[in-house]
């Protein structure tokens, strides 16, 4: 069953143009120009019951506006939309009963009134048994720690506190599905890696959905199995994480650290034969980059034995690298990264 | 649903009462704004016995009830829906299953509420004292004040909302709201009661919303308006309740495929 399904997706926004100098502030005061700036272009991708699926791309890219129209904030300009079965914009009050939302940016809590009490007030509006409300709030309050929290006043909250409680607030419906905007922005790592491990457990338990949108890529490695990658409004990636690691992951490098003084050439006549690249750093440690079409073990294996070796490390490239690369070639790559969707289409 | 919508009443005059400078200050404002308005009619009214069909004493009382009635209805709604909507929080309000317009008129009936029992109720009981107002002895006149007060509440918040949900279709809501709240102090007849308007002015109120605000409910309390004529006022609160609706609903419909989340 899928749970999100988009098709041909687009949004696109009338911005005001400003005119220049006196002449043209008049000329505006009586009539506007507006450009049309498409902010989503027809993207189509479907997410299935249960899956936690990564969102990313640089600022700008269309991450927020995608989820605003899949959380039924924003209407769509033309395409389709079936989140949980419902197009979001149409049935809104009714939809939003079964989903989540936190946006980390903004607080859903009420911020003049005691945490508990804005729990409280949600429960009326999502209109939440009373028994099922209590278990589940006890639940949650043990798992996320916020037995203290609960009485004081959400303006006197530290962040962490709050991104805490704000999850809480988004959960106590049980929604099937969660939308997280940017939910780790601005936190400790204590407390990223204690919102990854919650929001796992909860997939695992609950099944729940779960798009995320990232900055940090720490919490796609986490969470992730799949991630969908955006520029300028278009989806440029789609798949797995490892896919795109291997895909992209352009090769490895190793570090030598020898016990004996050694020259380049020396080097480079060991490995010959092998497309990799040498490069020295002083005359006893050593950089090697590989290819991925060429194994470690063929290269490690030539140089081991022939000059003692007190230090060997294997460096492969991050996922922030990786992403970053993407990034970095953005447009420029686009039809190098069409092939590679065509070429995982054959190989399927 | 409904106890939700209720709770946001109820939150919303705990909120005020969590300010307890504010509360103190708000009893003060309203006693000084009756005995400032008193003084300057006493001074108008000189030697003179009745002006535009109000006598002296009927005119200290239509001050006191015309704050009275307005420490009810005043709201500050259309600033709340403008800064929502500027610095995008209202994206927050759209994923919740209820009605946004629904959950700030509660709140603004909370504020009410709240300035009418804790602000008014001493204010007036102050002003009583220090000022020779008559308020009416009659049950009757009481409920059909009351019953008047809530459309005023009602009208008063549309012309609010409307105000505010503005916000979606202009760049700066500012210039607007002002304007709003001169025209709604001025021509509701808090400041001057409408039957002192030069003729011509009087005449377009009686095409206005403004006047079924004030002037209207505080002329029956003051027993300006008596018999059929209260039926009247009622029938003319009703309508424009009515037609104010027709707007907002229009508003608040294309404002969904306008939204422009700020702010990301």
């Amino acid at each position: 069953m899928l749970a999100i399904d988009v098709k041909d997706l687009r949004k696109e926004f009338n911005v005001q143009k400003n005119r220049e100098g006196v002449k043209g502030a008049m000329l505006d005061l009586f009539r506007r120009e507006y450009t049309k700036v498409r902010a989503v272009k027809d993207i189509s991708f479907q997410i299935p019951k249960g899956e936690i699926c990564g969102y990313i791309g640089e600022n700008g890219a269309g991450k927020s506006t995608t989820i605003k129209m899949l959380t039924g904030i924003l209407v769509p300009t033309s395409g389709d939309i079936r989140v949980n079965g419902f197009v979001p914009y149409q049935e809104r009050e009714k939809f939003v009963r079964g989903i989540g939302v936190v946006f980390g940016q903004r607080s859903q809590l009420w911020w003049d009134i005691g945490v508990i009490e804005s729990f409280q007030l949600l429960r009326k509006v999502y209109r939440v048994p009373e028994a099922e409300f209590k278990k589940r709030l006890d639940e949650l309050v043990e798992r996320l720690q916020l037995q203290d929290l609960l009485n004081r006043p959400v303006r006197k909250l530290s962040l962490g506190q709050r991104m805490r409680c704000e999850l809480v607030a988004s959960l106590l419906h049980n929604p099937s599905i969660v939308f997280l905007d940017e939910p780790t922005i601005g936190l400790d790592i204590v407390v990223k890696t204690e919102i990854r491990e919650f929001l796992k457990q909860m997939n695992q338990r609950y099944e729940t959905t779960i798009l995320l949108t990232t900055h940090d890529l720490q919490d796609i490695e986490a969470l992730c199995s799949r991630v969908i990658m955006l520029d300028d409004g278009r989806i440029i990636y789609d798949g797995g994480l490892d896919e795109l690691k291997a895909k992209w992951g352009k090769g490895r490098e190793v570090h030598f650290q020898f016990a004996a003084p050694f020259q380049l050439e020396q080097l480079q006549f060991l490995t010959a034969g092998l497309e990799v690249a040498w490069s020295i750093e002083n005359e006893y440690t050593a950089k090697v980059w590989i290819p991925l079409e060429v194994n470690v073990s063929d290269v490690l294996s030539r140089v081991v034995g022939t000059t003692e070796i007190t230090d060997i490390k294997i460096i492969e490239t991050n996922t922030d690298d990786i992403v970053r690369e993407i990034y970095k070639s953005g447009s420029a790559e686009e039809s190098k990264l069409h092939l590679l969707g065509e070429e995982k289409v054959s190989n399927v | 649903m409904f106890s939700a919508y209720l709770d946001f009443i109820r939150i919303r005059f705990l909120m005020m009462l969590a300010y307890r400078v504010n509360y103190y200050s708000g009893i003060l404002i309203y006693t000084l704004n009756i005995g400032v308005y008193y003084f300057t009619w006493q001074a108008i009214y000189g030697s003179q016995q009745t002006l535009g069909g109000f006598t002296a004493d009927q005119m200290t009382t239509y001050v006191a009830v015309s704050w009275m009635a307005r420490a009810f209805y005043f709201n500050n709604l259309d600033r709340e829906i403008a800064n929502d909507i500027r610095d995008g929080s209202v994206a927050i309000q759209f994923i919740r299953p209820y009605n946004y317009v629904f959950v700030k008129m509660m709140q603004g009936l909370g504020e009410g509420l709240f300035r009418l029992l804790l602000f008014m109720g001493p204010g007036m009981i102050i002003a009583c004292i220090l000022f020779p107002v008559k308020l009416p002895t009659d049950p009757a006149a009481w409920t059909a004040f009351l019953f008047m007060l809530l459309m005023s509440f009602l009208i008063n918040s549309q012309i609010n909302i409307f105000t505010g949900l503005l916000s979606f279709f202009v760049e700066n809501n500012e210039g607007m709201m002002r304007m709003k709240r001169v025209l709604v102090d001025l021509f509701s007849g808090v400041i001057v009661p409408i039957s002192l308007f030069p003729g011509w002015l009087s005449g377009i109120m009686k095409f206005l919303p403004f006047q079924a605000i004030t002037f209207l409910p505080s002329s029956v309390f003051t027993g300006r308006i008596q018999g059929t004529g209260i039926w009247q006022v009622l029938g003319i609160q009703l309508l424009w309740f009515t037609i104010l609706i027709l707007p907002i609903f229009l508003m608040w419909r294309s404002a969904r495929h306008r939204l422009f989340v700020q702010g990301g």
